[in-house]
């Protein structure tokens, strides 16, 4: 038990990004509602950000900016294990913007269906196409 | 000047795209020659690749001057420079077709139909000459964004169709970049070139089967290979006409290229074949894909929708080929992908002449084809064959370099499934040559009327003719030189290791 609260406690980060993954996978899969599958499909994408962010971080780190790094001269010396990892952060930056770009399409469609067919309800919607 | 092209292949449709968008609103005309020109430079550029890479080697672009594993590397080899020049070449011929098409089918929304069908090609350029996994990433949903939204501007069902595609497209895209993501722990390179040095030590750690086989997973779902693959029909078939000629052929072809790449290149040939036994799969799914898509495809009355299922079988065809995996395989895939591409766009191109004449693209608007669209006609013929694989097409050569892969390696289900499709193929298209060539009585069903409601009335107009014409040419020069591609070039392409 200890052993499994351990494993638990040590990767509590990867953990709580397969929860989420899953949880946006249910509602993708299982929702009927359009809109539920778009919060879904979000939330996924929430998951594998968060992911990202949190393999930057190291114990004892700080952030990752040089104290008077351009004029003391001591800015070859740095030690890496000293600041937080930056390259995931940008990164995820990219990536939230394209996940805001999907979901504005997503949402944008979801409208259009809605003034097309007045329902956002999957069932109907396949009723109605196969006529 | 050669040295600086990697960058300006992307930057010219970038900037063309956004200099429509914001132009557009008060100068409609703009929009068509810009859209040619920049298509053009594009594929003058991609073609000084080429020869720049075949006659000196690698060429290596750095983003911002940065150097390799901490910036954004461009680096273009004979696998990158066939892409280019195919996605550029697809781009400048589908844009010459689109503009009559685009004007019946979508009058009032040319505009934003051309800044997104640029920024489709500018993202499926990127993709083909980057060299990082990021940097890729972001492309493929530049690509993909506009590709969904093109494809949602087409008739009444496309909108679900390509909500489902969202959705779908999605989750693969996010598979990708977990993958990446793993890479990322176990290496802290995103670059390429950079991984497949770092990798070799790793490959038996965890992560990194992790990694892969999401990368892998991602790779699929946005390839539509077989079992995930039901987005695919619905969204080719409803998109507007010159769309499916653009984003059916070049989006799944491209994602092919991204398969070998990180199959291959990033990770070494002897980790996927050897060690995880991926290709075993791959091969399996090939077949699969090859027997659903002919299958489904023999069942279909919708011309387009009968393409789209073609079009999942050919992608059996190249999992398979990169399945097999030897070398004789693999330029039969690489060599496919080329072709499938070629010959899908011709066909789509067929797809939009009818759609211009008739205002359907049922089979049954193939009626009477061949008297009055002779061109049209022709056209398809030459398409028609090359998908079944008749000698002095592309196909054939394509094809046989497959067969004689898999008779090679002793894969005997995946030849079978290539003999299978090359029979059901033949019966497939012997229905559409069928219904062009003879006018049967009307008594089968009620008469198809459609928007314009004029029957076939003579041929398309000359901005649709010129480029399928060019492109049915190219079809049978690529078989005719195929020796010259397959030996100067694509032998070249083959990852090392084979």
């Amino acid at each position: 038990m200890d052993e499994l609260l351990t494993i638990l406690i040590a990767r509590i980060n990867y953990w709580v990004y397969i929860i989420l993954m899953m949880i946006g996978m249910y509602g993708i899969i299982v929702k009927k509602n359009l809109m539920k599958k778009i919060i879904g499909m979000s939330i996924l994408q929430t998951a594998v950000i968060l992911f990202y962010v949190s393999i930057g971080a190291k114990k004892n780190a700080t952030i990752p900016i040089i104290e008077h790094g351009h004029d003391t001269g001591h800015a070859t010396a740095v030690q890496a294990a000293h600041f937080i990892n930056p390259l995931p952060h940008v990164l995820m930056l990219t990536a939230i913007v394209v996940a805001v770009a999907t979901l504005g399409v997503a949402l944008a469609l979801a409208i259009k269906i809605y003034k097309q067919y007045n329902t956002l309800e999957e069932d109907e919607l396949i009723e109605i196409l196969k006529e | 000047m050669v040295q600086q092209l990697p960058a300006i292949i992307l930057v010219t449709p970038l900037v063309t795209s956004i200099i429509i968008f914001f132009t557009g609103w008060r100068y409609k005309r703009l929009a068509y020659p810009l859209t040619l020109i920049a298509m053009s430079v594009c594929l003058l550029s991609s073609v000084f690749i080429l020869t720049g890479v075949i006659n000196n080697g690698q060429l290596q672009y750095l983003l911002g001057g940065w150097p390799p594993p901490w910036g954004i590397e461009y680096r273009v080899d004979h696998l990158n420079a066939i892409m280019l020049i195919l996605v550029s070449l697809l781009g400048l011929l589908t844009a010459t077709h689109a503009k009559k098409s685009i004007e019946q089918e979508l009058p009032e929304r040319t505009t934003l139909f051309w800044s997104l069908f640029i920024l489709l090609i500018t993202g499926l350029l990127g993709i083909c000459i980057t060299g990082d996994l990021f940097n890729l990433f972001v492309l493929l949903e530049v690509a993909s964004l506009s590709g969904y939204a093109l494809i949602a501007m087409g008739e009444k069902k496309a909108l679900y169709a390509s909500f489902r595609y969202i959705i779908i497209g999605t989750i693969g895209a996010s598979f990708y970049l977990l993958g990446v993501g793993h890479l990322y722990i176990a290496t802290g390179s995103l670059n390429m070139a950079d991984l497949a040095q770092l990798l070799p030590e790793l490959l038996h750690s965890k992560t990194i089967l992790v990694g892969f086989a999401f990368i892998l997973l991602g790779l699929c779902i946005k390839m539509a290979i077989f079992p995930m693959h039901v987005w695919l029909p619905d969204a080719y078939t409803y998109a507007p006409s010159a769309v499916s000629a653009a984003v059916a052929p070049l989006m799944t072809k491209v994602m092919a290229y991204v398969m070998i790449r990180v199959m291959f290149t990033v990770f070494q040939p002897e980790f996927s074949i050897m060690l995880l036994r991926v290709t075993d799969i791959m091969v399996w799914s090939g077949t699969f894909a090859i027997l659903f898509g002919a299958v489904m495809a023999l069942s279909q009355n919708d011309f387009k929708r009968m393409l789209s299922y073609i079009i999942v079988a050919e992608i059996g065809y190249i999992i398979g080929g990169i399945g097999v995996a030897n070398a004789i395989a693999l330029k039969g895939a690489i060599f496919h992908i080329v072709n499938d591409a070629m010959m899908m766009t011709c066909l789509f191109f067929v797809a939009g002449h009818i759609m211009h004449q008739t205002g359907g693209h049922r089979i049954d608007d193939f009626k009477g084809m061949f008297k009055t669209m002779p061109v049209t006609a022709a056209i398809f013929t030459v398409g028609a064959l090359a998908i079944i694989g008749v000698p002095p097409t592309c196909g054939f050569f394509s094809k046989w370099y497959l067969l004689l892969g898999g008779i090679k390696a002793q894969q005997w289900g995946f030849v079978a499934a290539l003999l299978i499709c090359t029979l059901i193929n033949v019966a497939l298209f012997f229905r559409v040559f069928d219904k062009g060539l003879f006018i049967h009585t009307h008594g089968n069903g009620p008469a198809h009327t459609d928007f314009t409601g004029k029957p076939l009335a003579g041929e398309a107009p000359l901005t649709m003719l010129i480029p399928a014409f060019s492109l049915a040419l190219v079809i049978i020069l690529a078989g005719v030189f195929n020796q010259f591609i397959v030996n100067d070039v694509i032998s070249f392409a083959i990852p090392l290791g084979f």
